[in-house]
């Protein structure tokens, strides 16, 4: 079985994350690149799929700025055979859709994939939308947003939890599977892990090199308007002696909460 | 005005249209003409349109669709991509639940449109149609269009409260076509939340109480809700609340689980890391209750409580209670 899983370089979530005001891009260097949590869960997934006694290729895919190669090498320390940088100042800035065109042609060009294997959202972009849009790209099944999945050699099955179901679902292979954080976390590298991935290789594929090209008929989101909401400010804090339950009942009166 | 904006109608696996659609008409409506896209089961499509108009269509398009629950996701996009080519909308309004977010995505790569996802609103400006988003938890407003043709959005619950007036008779049209035949997974069984309680809905509810790590076990969990009652209020949790098995997933609140926006906000036993604080810094109102003085739910806090959460809630709850007699 052939695994692409699909990971992202983000600005760590306990950082400031910022945006720059002239031309909306996450300010990445304000908050150190970190790989996202959502895709080491996808990573450990397949790897404890492999344990479990299966024969599996892991391969990681990432579309990210240069920072990425450097990132990428904690997901072979944990286990994944290779990885997949795609590179590309293009691709500076890229919607959603130039994004889900990009990897899937990397997983065309990597070939006979059984399953691409994503997080249901990334914690910057949190559009949870890369996955399903992939799925349509490769003419693939969408079973996405599980917080389990079994696979076999041709099949998988699991649990998709939507907003007002638990919907079991099951699809023939080759699928875009998506995972959620009900997954169990992520193991730590190991030092073994560490050596092991310097021997191991990042590929860096530029578009040319994957001789793509972006199609111009495909229309593209682009960011008209970004500004800055004025951070919030701390109200009145008081310590309990004994009447802050009160005194709270009292603020939410007095402002009309109630 | 006078362009077509797109609605995908959400509806329950009962078949009731969710909430969502009557706020997804009104929101088209303050930016062009609202047509209703209902995908049903052969032979319904009379009793569907009565429902339609109950929450506010004018114009509804029917697609019959064989075996439509049988299928994830494709049999939706196969519908909203023939009503596109229909209707050529400036806009699809879908709602960003789960199922929303991945149809959004799917029709955006098949018919190579721009997508805005969990936009809190939308206008029109001279080019055409603009999402707002509200990102990093309300630190940015942030707008976003196509470069050219209709502009994907998907909405976030509870994003407006607006409705429009029923419809007696709407304008009905029923659309065939032949599946696109694309790949889907198959659903094997539906099992609907029976949580969903008497409470309101979190997401877009006007008060929410949610509890932490703080809370210590699911038992005493019981003390979040009992406040939330008393105050007509949707239950929220941490990730941590949630991990400790307190909450269901569906309750969390965050980053990575809802964001709410309701008029009051308290955190029991919330720290307020980031990640939580991306979920509901957009609140009126927030009140913390907090046994540690340095928890950084305080530095967002318009009421602040030091204490312990055990002997301020239930003297809380005992006030309102004496108040309300
Ligand atoms: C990628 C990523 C995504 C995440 N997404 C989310 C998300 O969506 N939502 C989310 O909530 N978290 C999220 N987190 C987790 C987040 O970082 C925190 O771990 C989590 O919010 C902590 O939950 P907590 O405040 O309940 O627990 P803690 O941080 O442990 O805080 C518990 C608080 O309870 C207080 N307390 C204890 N006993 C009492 C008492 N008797 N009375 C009063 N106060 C008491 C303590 O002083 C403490 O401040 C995410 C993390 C990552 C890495
Ligand atoms: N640039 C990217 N490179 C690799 N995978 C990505 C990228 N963007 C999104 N994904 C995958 O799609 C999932 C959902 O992302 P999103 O739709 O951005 O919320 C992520 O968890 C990843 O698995």
């Amino acid at each position: 079985m052939k695994i692409v899983v699909m990971v992202k370089e983000v600005p760590d979530t306990y950082g400031t994350r910022t945006l720059d005001l002239g031309t909306g891009l996450s300010e990445r260097l304000r908050s150190e690149p970190v790989l996202d949590e959502i895709g080491e869960r996808a990573i450990e997934a397949a790897l404890a799929y492999r344990e479990r006694g299966h024969n599996a290729e892991i391969i990681v895919v990432s579309m990210g700025p240069r920072t990425t190669t450097a990132t990428l090498q904690k997901a072979l320390a944990m286990g994944a055979d290779s990885a997949v940088h795609i590179v590309d100042d293009a691709l500076i800035g890229a919607d959603l859709l130039l994004t889900a065109e990009v990897l899937a042609s990397a997983v065309r060009k990597i070939g006979d994939v059984d399953l691409v294997l994503a997080g249901d959202q990334s914690s910057d972009g949190s559009a949870g939308i890369v996955p399903a849009m992939m799925s349509e790209l490769l003419g693939w099944p969408n079973a996405t947003g599980l917080s389990s999945l079994s696979l076999t050699d041709s099949a998988l099955t699991g649990m998709r939890v939507s907003d007002s179901a638990n919907v079991s679902i099951e699809a023939d292979l080759p699928a875009v599977a998506s995972i959620t954080e009900t997954f169990p976390e992520a193991r730590f590298p190991t030092f073994a892990g560490i050596i092991a991935a310097k021997r191991k290789s990042v590929a860096k594929w530029s578009l040319a090199e994957m001789g793509w090209v972006p199609a111009t008929e495909v229309a593209r989101s682009i960011m008209v308007d970004v500004s800055a909401r004025p951070a919030r400010i701390a109200g009145t804090t008081i310590h309990d002696s004994g009447d802050a339950g009160t005194q709270l009942a009292r603020f939410l009166i007095e402002k009309g909460l109630v | 005005m006078g362009s077509t904006i797109l609605v995908q109608a959400e509806v329950s696996p009962a078949g009731i249209f969710a909430a969502s659609t009557a706020r997804l008409l009104a929101m088209a409506e303050s930016v062009g003409e609202p047509v209703l896209l209902v995908v049903a089961r052969p032979g319904t499509c009379a009793a569907v349109a009565q429902s339609a108009g109950s929450v506010g269509a004018r114009r509804v398009l029917v697609v019959e669709y064989e075996g439509s629950t049988g299928q994830l996701t494709v049999p939706t996009v196969d519908a909203l991509a023939i009503a596109c080519a229909h209707v050529a909308p400036d806009a699809v309004l879908i709602a960003n639940s789960l199922d929303g977010r991945e149809a959004a995505g799917r029709l955006a790569a098949r018919i190579g449109a721009a997508v805005a996802v969990d936009a809190v609103g939308v206008e029109r400006d001279e080019e055409g149609i603009v999402a707002r988003h509200s990102v990093y938890g309300g630190a940015y407003s942030v707008a976003s269009a196509a470069t050219f043709g209709p502009l994907v959005v998907t909405v976030r619950h509870g994003a407006l409260d607006a409705q429009v007036e029923s419809v007696k008779q709407p304008d009905v049209e029923l659309l065939t076509a032949a599946p696109s035949g694309t790949r889907a997974a198959r659903v094997t069984r539906v099992e609907l939340d029976d949580t969903t309680s008497a409470r309101p809905d979190l997401r877009g509810a006007a008060r929410v109480v949610s509890g932490g790590r703080g809370l210590g076990s699911a038992a005493s969990f019981a003390l979040v809700e009992e406040l939330a009652d008393e105050l007509d209020a949707a239950v929220g949790a941490s990730r941590a609340a949630v991990d400790a098995g307190f909450a269901a997933p569906s309750q969390q609140v965050g980053q990575t689980g809802a964001s709410v926006s309701p008029q009051l906000y308290l955190a029991l036993g919330i720290s307020g890391a980031v990640q939580h604080r991306a979920g509901m810094q957009t609140a009126g109102t927030i009140v913390a209750v907090n046994k540690d003085p340095d928890a950084p739910i305080f530095e967002i806090a318009d009421f602040g409580v030091v204490g312990d959460l055990f002997a301020v809630v239930p003297q809380l709850i005992a006030e309102l209670r004496a108040r309300r007699n």
